[in-house]
């Protein structure tokens, strides 16, 4: 059992836990993600880390309340224990594996869209550490969905905010912003790291090939395991069929075919939706 | 002196009725039927059961015992070189092992040597009790890696001579494949394999599931940062295989393994549980061995019209004899030298036919089978909105690319001797992650093997 030492909402449907994980909060670095499954019947879903302490033990995760198994974990409390979360899993960033040297002068352009958010956070925080610029452009539907703004200014050499009602920052896409970056005022990046919900990534992946910029975009695809087991997170990659879990979850983005992985994300969303009415139904008594 | 009646026959729900739900199909003796049964043993002077038995389990011996109406006595005969009777009666191939080489089976039918064995390990889950074993301890500390059978059966081995044993299992519930692979209606999950798996924590044994070895621990930070002894790997072969063909990922292609997991490990047949799983009206099942035969069983239990694609005829299926003949029982279509080519899909990528080619048999090829060879324009399809790849799996790479010195082969498994010693000082592994996927049995017997030999390391040191 992994207890819940703190809960809140940052957004209406977006709530983020710190566990009680030791083992995982030793061994894990950005990039990487868990295995979550709320109680003795519940499904296993991966989450991506959000942040982890190794002194303290703990790992946070930040959940969206989508389906009924997410909404089912944001139901828990304080004091709560979650029945499982398994990881490290998956690979590291590859910039966590970088020589300082190579490290050394480069320049990342950050692309967060929604919950996305969350697991940019320590990217850019492991990157603040080790004195590697990072400008962040975090994009969500309206203000009162943006998340992690506070913790990212702190750790970002610049933050862009792009909002689909203009409520803060640009009104627009995150696209836009990257455009303006690059054209309008002149800044180089050495590569982009995008995550999000998969039609952003597909759109950044498809602007940032127009300049030629390496960007890379970590998956959420489905998965029961999360050890290469199952390969329900089979992906293609330039071609080849890769296992989000252990080849992943971070791929080239201008090699993943994104139709092909947005329609496989959505594989059991009939199954899905009867959950998600069932569980609503429970919650009216 | 032997009887000279014909095989007792097993108990088992009506074919019909079975394929509509999980509960076990066989039955299993009775004390009566199965002191019955004991008595057609001719106890050989030369029991070529036993030598034809992976891990040697004396088998005219505990039917002797049986014969007398001594269960406890059998079961001890069993324990010397088994500890997972329960499980390898029900799952072991015994028609090419022990049942194959009776001399009962030249004329007439063999001793139902796996049915007796099940009948014994099922008694002694029944009544030993529940009491903790008091070994003393040795001092000495051993990390097993995996808890499927051969994770198992070095735990307890380790466990019984006076060592701290912990399993760390990557999944959230123990068992390894006996858990997450073997279906329900094959290995019940409450009354054995979870009993077996209490058997061994009684011994001491302490069992931590959600730890990945090569993710969240590693061989090194068990062995230099835990202080363990020594480490065992026995972390199976649980990568699939695909075949490469075109239309792969659409919706509705599954692994025979996630195909499994999902309904053994998260048991999606259940509505009270949450983890979803789809069927459609009609199942293709790639492949002939035990995998395809659970897969094909599962997908007609769910609902489904399930077929079995096989690329050789049926007497080259890789499959347990019983297996196929429980299938046919239950009306799995069964088409052989049959090979799919590509998978078609909708206008939404979901599944909508495979495509295949009829195959004849030519030459024998290196295993000995003959090998299928297309028949030139015998392309068909096969109307389905799901495919199933039960291809066989591969051991997963996870451990040894996290474990420096540690060698593998060409086929990525573990490279260790007869006793499990691997090249890396300290470090012994067993089961499939060293065969590939092979059976429980011979998981277990490697795993017995190497507690020895890391018994006889860690007393040198």
């Amino acid at each position: 059992m992994f207890k819940i030492l703190e809960k809140r909402y940052l957004a209406e449907n977006i709530c983020l836990m710190r566990i009680e994980a030791p083992r995982v909060a030793r061994s894990a670095q950005p990039g990487q993600f868990v295995i979550v499954r709320a109680d003795e019947v519940g499904e296993r879903i991966p989450l991506t880390i959000a942040d982890y302490d190794r002194e303290a033990g703990t790992v946070t995760i930040v959940t969206q309340t989508i389906g009924a198994s997410t909404k089912k974990i944001c139901a828990l409390n304080e004091g709560d224990s979650l029945a499982d979360l398994a990881g490290p899993l998956g690979n590291p960033s590859e910039f966590v594996k970088m020589t300082p040297e190579k490290l050394k002068g480069r320049r990342y352009l950050f692309v967060a869209g929604g919950v996305g958010t969350a697991p940019v956070y320590p990217q850019v925080k492991w990157l603040h550490e080790h004195g590697v610029e990072a400008d962040v452009i975090i994009g969500a539907k309206t203000s009162s969905l943006l998340i992690y703004t506070e913790e990212m200014r702190k750790v970002a050499s610049n933050l862009y905010i792009a909002t689909d009602d203009g409520s803060v920052g640009a009104k627009g896409l995150v696209t836009d912003v990257i455009k303006d970056l690059i054209d309008n005022k002149g800044v180089r990046y050495d590569e982009c790291v995008a995550i999000g919900p998969m039609i952003m990534m597909k759109f950044v992946a498809l602007t940032t090939k127009a300049y030629s910029l390496k960007t890379t975009v970590s998956l959420n695809a489905l998965m029961v395991d999360g050890t290469g087991m199952c390969g329900a997170c089979r992906v293609s990659v330039g071609g080849k069929t890769l296992f989000t879990c252990v080849d992943g979850p971070e791929f080239d983005a201008h090699e993943v075919d994104f139709d092909e992985a947005m329609r496989r994300q959505a594989m059991f969303r009939e199954q899905e939706h009867t959950a998600n009415e069932k569980a609503h139904k429970c919650n009216c008594f | 002196m032997a009887n000279k009646i014909p095989r007792v026959p097993v108990r088992e729900q009506e074919p019909a009725i079975r394929a509509t739900n999980f509960e076990e199909v066989c039955y299993g003796y009775n004390r009566e039927e199965a002191m019955l049964e004991a008595s057609r043993c001719l106890n050989c002077k030369n029991p070529r059961c036993v030598s034809a038995c992976p891990v040697n389990i004396r088998i005219p011996d505990f039917i002797a015992r049986l014969t007398e109406g001594d269960e406890a006595a059998a079961a001890a005969v069993i324990a010397e070189d088994s500890s997972l009777p329960s499980v390898c009666g029900r799952v072991c191939p015994q028609e090419s092992q022990c049942e194959g080489s009776c001399i009962l089976g030249i004329k007439g039918e063999p001793v139902a040597i796996g049915k007796l064995e099940r009948y014994v390990g099922d008694w002694k889950i029944e009544n030993s009790g529940a009491q903790s074993a008091d070994i003393e301890r040795n001092g000495h500390r051993v990390a097993v890696i995996g808890s499927g059978p051969a994770g198992l059966a070095c735990a307890s081995d380790l466990a019984k001579m006076g060592y701290e044993v912990k399993i760390f299992e990557a999944l959230h519930e123990a068992g390894g494949v006996l858990t997450y692979g073997i279906p329900e209606f094959r290995l019940p999950k409450k009354a054995v394999v979870a009993k077996e798996i209490e058997a061994v924590k009684r011994l001491g044994v302490e069992i931590e599931t959600d730890v990945i070895a090569g993710r969240t621990v590693t061989v090194d930070s068990l062995l230099d940062e835990e202080g363990y002894d020594a480490v065992f790997v026995g972390s199976g072969a649980g990568l699939p295989r695909f075949m490469g063909i075109e239309g792969e990922n659409l919706n509705g292609v599954f692994s025979a393994n996630e195909f499994l997991t999902r309904t053994n490990l998260m048991r999606a047949y259940r509505d009270d549980y949450d983890t979803p799983i789809f069927v459609g009206r009609r199942a293709v099942i790639v492949g002939g061995g035990n995998v395809a035969m659970d897969a094909v069983r599962t997908a007609k239990r769910l609902g489904a019209e399930a077929t079995i694609v096989y690329r050789r005829s049926e007497a080259e299926l890789p499959a347990r004899v019983e297996e196929v003949h429980h299938a046919k029982e239950e009306g799995i279509e069964f088409r052989m030298l049959t090979n799919p080519t590509r998978i078609l899909g909708d206008e939404k990528g979901r599944v909508r036919a495979i495509n295949c080619v009829e195959m004849t048999l030519g030459e024998p090829d290196e295993s000995g089978r003959r090998s299928p060879v297309v028949k030139d324009g015998s392309d068909f399809e096969i109307e389905c909105d799901v495919v199933i790849m039960a291809l066989g799996t591969s051991p997963n790479p996870l451990i040894a690319s996290t474990t420096e010195g540690l060698e593998t082969n060409r086929r990525g498994c573990i490279v260790a001797n007869e006793s499990g010693a691997t090249s890396r000082e300290g470090v012994f592994a067993g089961g499939d992650a060293v065969t590939g996927a092979a059976t429980v049995i011979l998981a277990m017997g490697a795993g017995r093997k190497a507690a020895t030999a890391i018994d006889e390391y860690i007393k040198s040191k």
